[in-house]
Order: structure tokens, then sequence, then C-alpha cells
């Protein structure tokens, strides 16, 4: 297939996962806000939220701080920020509209109506209950989408491109809030997990969709270093680094069975996999949970840049 | 202006025998069926349109172009003399852009005026002795037709370049197999359907000698900003080729290659609708960025065919089709079989006399205009826009041409009063290849919705309608 297609393909597909993931940082922020001070803290939960956006630094180059107001208006709704959930869907539907011939009716509807359906939203809720309501619509247009490919799109290399930009993008997600978040989860800090903790710890939780997966998995009560655990190592949690890179690596094999050739994508995915496979959580926290997440952000990086070198470009 | 001669019931009322049992059945059909149906109609094209288009982009200046339910109809006997004179009309064209690019005998007999050709923005001196790929020039032809009574066809315009419309024709038909069963039941219609596939087979058959058996044909589009592209990823999909951007493709040692995630790919045969202008920055504007560096000399030294060909424009200006007939009988030897509108070359001075004085009963268009801009319907004008015309007229007088306001022939057609008689036209496309000439039985038939309107070009709201061939 045309590079192009494929590039448009993947794109389109990390976009659509990039808006889910901001609704649920605003999501969960919303929530942790409305607390008591006493639950939370003094912490900014907006200047965090934007931290774990990745859009730190070109925001308070426009903002002297992070207010409930221009965090939200800045993830969600902004034109100038690239990365907005606005932004994201135009992108998608512009990478959409590039390759419309390698979608499929159902994809493409669900991509062209949630575009049209954004116009509605105008510049933005007026109230918080709109705006629960917008967050809740963002991630429904994301499973639609992810559904109509899931359902509809033949099993081929077009296919294999939009499932790698999936995972690139969720696992960067994942990564991305334990980075923001690790110091909640060091097992130094650990005490009777106060109100305080055991909302952060919720929040982390929620913003993956996890809250529910984590008891079902260790029936226990929230415990950081079980946390991390679910998000990094256990590839039965969709959302952990170690699923994602399950999936990085088969759909890359895929590909490759398919053209008959091995690249640097795949070996280098493979080494990210094998790391996580062979990883223990007491080992990560002693050699340093902090470094090990910023290594994988850089790897998942490399790993982006290979294969756009490889197939995109 | 005469009385228009209407296809379904002629001058004197009577229903024509092509026609008996359409007209039997809009005797039959509730005007509330027909209304439903209509409707139906345009749902299904914006579903299809919404699948496949940007409508609702509130920017955009793209939306759907009326379509209306009743369909055209061409008895057999008269598609076999139109298609007879497309054919003969086609192979002229292109022996004539082969002969400008080459011996220019048609320059040396007089038959057409020299400044006509080189003076023209159209004409490519990149393409003087150059030879193309099996010395077809035209694959893809559109060509305008109008009818004015029971025997004749005009030609009204030749489109050599990038024609566009047909995916209207092959979805027009799609959509009232859908809506109309029962009416397909009571006529024998010739299918339109296989085009796509006369089309993969023309495009096939052009690649260069060089390039291996399964040559690999792609469309080369401008990009989604194009009006016409939901067009060109229509008929990517039913070519099943892949749909191209300059940036998809690269020229290396002559060659052209398109970037696939396998790795560089050869390409022999390009369908672009893109034009002359844009193909090359080398080679032309080189400002443009959807053409590809290094294509024309990859197209010079063979290893590509371009269709249609670079240069193409010097046969489909209005001023130059003013010389058809002659261009027929040069190269051809034989008498035209379908008839030219007479026309008045506004740079000659005789011409040009006549034209002034009778302005008020005259159509005049400007050479290089299309879509229906740029032109003087006199009979349907005011006085002053008339004398502005007319100024426009004197000031540059090469510029324009004029013709008789031709009674177009009209059809039955929906309107918010129920069914009235409406000015159509017709465009065929016909596909010229190695082997043989390919003319898929139908065409693109515009329709002028106002009533007595004659400018049927949809920017002007102009509609279509299916066109159905008789079989037998």
């Amino acid at each position: 297939m045309l590079s192009r297609t494929a590039d448009n393909l993947y794109w389109l597909a990390r976009y659509v996962e990039r808006a889910e993931y901001l609704a649920r940082i605003l999501e969960t922020t919303q929530r942790l806000t409305a607390l008591p001070l006493a639950y939370v803290g003094e912490s900014n939960e907006w200047e965090s939220a934007v931290q774990t956006a990745g859009c730190a630094s070109a925001f308070f180059a426009n903002f002297p701080e992070a207010t409930e107001e221009n965090v939200t208006d800045y993830l969600a709704f902004s034109t100038a920020n690239p990365s907005s959930i606005r932004s994201c869907f135009e992108a998608a539907r512009t990478n959409a509209r590039a390759v419309r011939t390698a979608l499929t009716i159902e994809m493409w509807d669900a991509i062209n109506s949630t575009w049209l359906e954004l116009k509605r939203y105008g510049n933005g809720p007026t109230s918080r209950e709109e705006l629960s309501r917008f967050l809740r619509w963002v991630q429904e247009c994301s499973l639609r989408f992810d559904g109509s490919a899931y359902r509809t799109m033949l099993r081929n290399d077009a296919y294999w491109f939009t499932r790698l930009g999936v995972y690139q993008e969720r696992a960067d997600n994942t990564a991305r809030i334990l980075d923001v978040k690790y110091h909640l989860l060091l097992p130094a800090q650990e005490h009777v997990g106060g109100p305080l903790d055991y909302f952060q710890w919720a929040a982390i939780l929620r913003s993956v969709s996890a809250l529910t997966a984590y008891h079902w998995v260790y029936r226990d009560s929230l415990k950081p270093w079980l946390i991390a655990d679910l998000l990094i190592l256990k590839e039965e949690m969709p959302r952990s680094l170690a699923s994602c890179y399950e999936n990085i690596v088969s759909n890359l094999d895929r590909i490759a069975g398919a053209y008959g050739r091995q690249g640097p994508a795949q070996r280098l995915a493979r080494g990210v996999r094998t790391r996580l496979q062979n990883s223990k959580m007491d080992e990560l926290f002693q050699s340093g949970l902090h470094e090990f997440i910023q290594e994988f952000i850089a790897d998942n990086n490399r790993i982006g840049t290979t294969i756009t070198q490889q197939y995109l470009a | 202006m005469a009385v228009a001669f209407d296809e379904m019931t002629g001058i004197d009322g009577a229903v024509r025998p092509a026609y008996r049992e359409l007209a039997a059945w809009l005797g039959e059909i509730r005007p509330d069926v027909l209304d439903y149906r209509r409707r139906e109609a345009e749902l299904l094209f914006r579903r299809i349109g919404i699948t496949f288009a940007v409508y609702g982009e509130a920017d955009s200046q793209e939306r759907l172009i009326p379509f209306d339910v009743i369909p055209r109809i061409i008895a057999g006997e008269e598609w076999r003399l139109l298609q007879r004179g497309l054919e003969q009309r086609v192979k002229a064209i292109n022996a004539y852009i082969r002969d400008i690019y080459g011996k220019r005998e048609c320059l040396r007999a007089g038959i057409i005026p020299e400044d006509l050709v080189f003076q023209n923005p159209v004409f490519r001196p990149e393409m003087n002795g150059q030879k193309v790929p099996h010395n077809i020039y035209v694959h893809i032809a559109g060509i305008d037709v109008v009818r004015v009574d029971a025997e004749t066809f005009y030609v009204l315009e030749d489109n050599a370049r990038t024609p566009s419309g047909v995916s209207y024709m092959l979805e027009n038909r799609e959509i009232m197999l859908r809506l109309f069963p029962e009416l397909f039941a009571r006529h024998r219609v010739a299918p339109v359907d296989n085009y796509p596939d006369e089309l993969l087979a023309t495009l096939s058959s052009v690649a260069p000698d060089s390039s291996p058996t399964e040559p690999t044909v792609v469309l080369l589009t401008p990009g989604v900003y194009n009006s016409a592209y939901y067009e060109h990823s229509f008929l990517a999909d039913k070519l099943g080729v892949e749909l191209v951007e300059g940036r998809d493709l690269f020229v290396k040692g002559e060659v052209v290659y398109m970037r696939t995630t396998q790795g560089p790919k050869r390409v022999d045969v390009i369908y672009r609708r893109l034009d002359d202008d844009f193909l090359d920055p080398l080679a032309f504007r080189p400002d443009s960025a959807l053409g590809v560096p290094g294509l024309m000399s990859a197209y010079q030294a063979g290893n590509v065919t371009l269709a249609n060909a670079v240069g193409t424009g010097v046969a489909d200006d209005k001023a130059v089709y003013s010389y058809m007939p002659d261009i027929i009988k040069f190269f051809l030897g034989e008498e035209p079989l379908l008839r030219n509108v007479p026309t008045w070359r506004c740079r000659e001075e005789q011409h040009l006399a006549y034209v002034l004085d009778n302005i008020e009963n005259l159509v005049v268009k400007e050479v290089h205009g299309s879509g229906g801009y740029g032109m003087l319907i006199g009979p349907t004008s005011d006085k002053s826009t008339i004398a502005a015309f007319k100024a426009k007229v004197k000031s540059a007088p090469t510029n324009f041409i004029a013709q008789p306001t031709l009674a177009l022939s009209t059809c039955p057609t929906c309107v918010d009063s129920g069914v009235a008689p409406r000015h159509v036209d017709l465009r065929p496309f016909v596909l010229t290849g190695r082997d043989k000439i390919r003319i898929v039985p139908g065409g693109l038939t515009r329709v002028a919705l106002k009533q007595g309107s004659l400018v049927v070009n949809s920017s002007q709201g102009g509609g279509t309608k299916d066109t159905w061939i008789l079989d037998g």
C-alpha cells in the first residue's frame, strides 16, 4: 500500500486514541478537584492534568497558572493547541478524508459524524454538566471508531497500521500518567493510605479505566505498588505497557510476515517487550521507577520514528 | 428562437417510440409516489455523498448536484449514429494533436491559423517532436453533444484534457436501479457499469513498451481540496488502483516510482486528473507543490504514459473548435458525422462585424472560459448587459466566438409544479486505447432546471439525469 495511506491510517488511529485519553484526564481531574481539600491536599490538579497531557511547556508559555477554566479549554477546545480534543478530531478527519477508500463505510461514518457533531459544541460547554456530557461523548466516539475498525476492516496491512497507531499512542499515554504520578506509587511512601492518597490512586486508575479491573485482578484494597504492577507489567490489562507492547510486536510481526521482511522496528519493539516480560516490580522500584518510565517513553518514541522511516515515509 | 424539440413528444406532441413506455409510466404513477421516490433519491445521494465526500462542511463549496429521477432515453439507432460520430471525432483529435507536435502538415495546408496554435497558452513547446506511447494523446475524452431535432446532433464542446463527470453517470444509474426497478423491467437499457473495466483496459493497453505485462496504473489527484476529489477517489476505488498525490511519486533514473510500505514500486501509467501546469515543477509552474519533480523527464524518456498526454489543450480550445470539421476532413478524408454548431470567430473581421450587429440573437463565449461563465446569451440579456459585453468583445475580439442560440432539445423533468420539459445536453465518454476505441452506451445528461434556461452547468443551477440507451 501507499506509504502515505499507511501514515494517514496510523495517525488517524493515534489521534482518536489521544482524544479519548484527554477526555479521561479531564474527567478524572474534574472529579478530584470536586473533593474537599482535606481529601486531596493543596496540589494543583489542573497543573498536573496539563503535565499528564504532555503539553506543559506550550501551556505555560500562554498562561501564568493552571486553572480549571484555562486547562479545560486548552485540552478540549483550543485550536491553538495541536493536541486538544478538537484538534485531534480535526486531524483525525483530515487523515480519514485523505484515505477515504482505505476506510470502511462504518469507520468513515464514525469519524465524519464525530467531526460534524463537534461543531455543535461551538467554543465549548457553558456548564460543568455539559462538559461532563461532552467528555463522555468523546469517549463514546472513540469506542465507536475503534469498534468499527475492529468489526469491519479487512485483516491486512491497513488494519495492522491502524492498530500500531492505537497501541503506540496508548503506551505513550499510560507512561505519561505514570511519569507525572510516579511519586505517589513509590513504596517508600508506604503508609496506611490516608484518604488523600486513596483518591489520588483511584484517579490514576480511573484515567486509564482500570479501577474495576484492579479489584478483579488483585482482590485487594488500593496499594500503590500493585497499581504500578497493573499499569506496567500486567498483560491482561489492556492499557498496561506490557499489553500495548504485546500488541505492537504482534502487529509488526504480521506486517513483516506479509511483506516477507523483518526490520529495525520489529527488533526494537521485541527488545522493549522482552524487558517488560522479564521485569519484576520490586526490581523496578529498586533500580528506579522514574528512570524506567522515562526510558520507556524514549523507547516508544524511537520505535515510532523507526516505524515511520521503515514504512510510512 | 425556434420551438424546442422535445425528446419525448417531438414537435407535434406525438410520443416518440423510444419514450412510449416512459410516457405511459408517467401517466400511471401517482404524483405523491413520484415525489416520495424523488426525496428518497436525494437521501440516497446524501448517504453516498456522506460516505465518500465532504458534504456538511460549512465552508465548503461542495454540495449535491440536483438529480432528476426521470431518465433521458436515447434509441439504439440514434446512439449508433452518435457513437460513430464520436469515434470519428476523437480519432481526428488524436491525429491533429500528433500533427501539431510533429510534422505540422495541417498548419502548412492552412487548415488552422498558426497563431491560434502557437500563441495559445495551452500549447506545450515541451511536446514538440516528442513521441508518446502508441501515438495516443487523448485517452479519455468527454464530448458535449446537444440535439435540436429528431435527426441532428451537434457537438457543443470537446473536452480533451481532464474531463470529469463520469462518476455521476455511474451513480445515477445505481440510484435509478434501486428506486425504479419496475421501470427498468419495461425497457431494455444498455448497462454502463462496465465503464471502470473499460477504462482500466484502456489505460493498461497504453503502457509503455518497456513496462511489464501487468503494468501498474495509478490515478493522480491534486488532493482532497480539489472539487472533483470525490470522483477521483470513487474511480480509483472502482478501478482498484492507487489514488496517489504528487508527493507519493518520485522519479529516479527517468523512471517513476510510488512510495509504498514495501519500498519503491514502479509506475507505468498515470491517469492524471491534474492540469498540465501542475504536473512537474521542474518543467512547468515551479511553485506547484501538487506535481512530481522530474515527471516530464521520465515521460520524455518514454518510461511512463500520461493519460491524457501533455498539451492536449490545443484540441479543445473554443477557438480551435470551429475548425474541427476541417480537421476531420483533412486527417481522415471523411465528412464529419456530427455537426459543429455554426461559429463566428470574432478574430476575423467580417465575423466580428456580424457578431456585433446581431449580438442580441447570439451566444457569445470567451475562448478560454468554462463552466458557463464569461458568456452572454443574447436573447435573454437586457440592453445594458449586452452593451457592456459588446465593449468587451470589441476590446479583445480574439478572445471571443459567437454561436446562434440553439433550441436545445428538452426532456420531461420533475419540477415543483409536476413534470415539465427542460433543456438537456449529453456528455458521453470516449476511451481510446492501443487496441480500440471504447464507448460505454450512455453518458452524463445535464439538465437546466430553471424554466427556459439553456445553461446546464452545475455551477449555474444545472442538474443531472440518468441516460438510457435502449438496446436494439
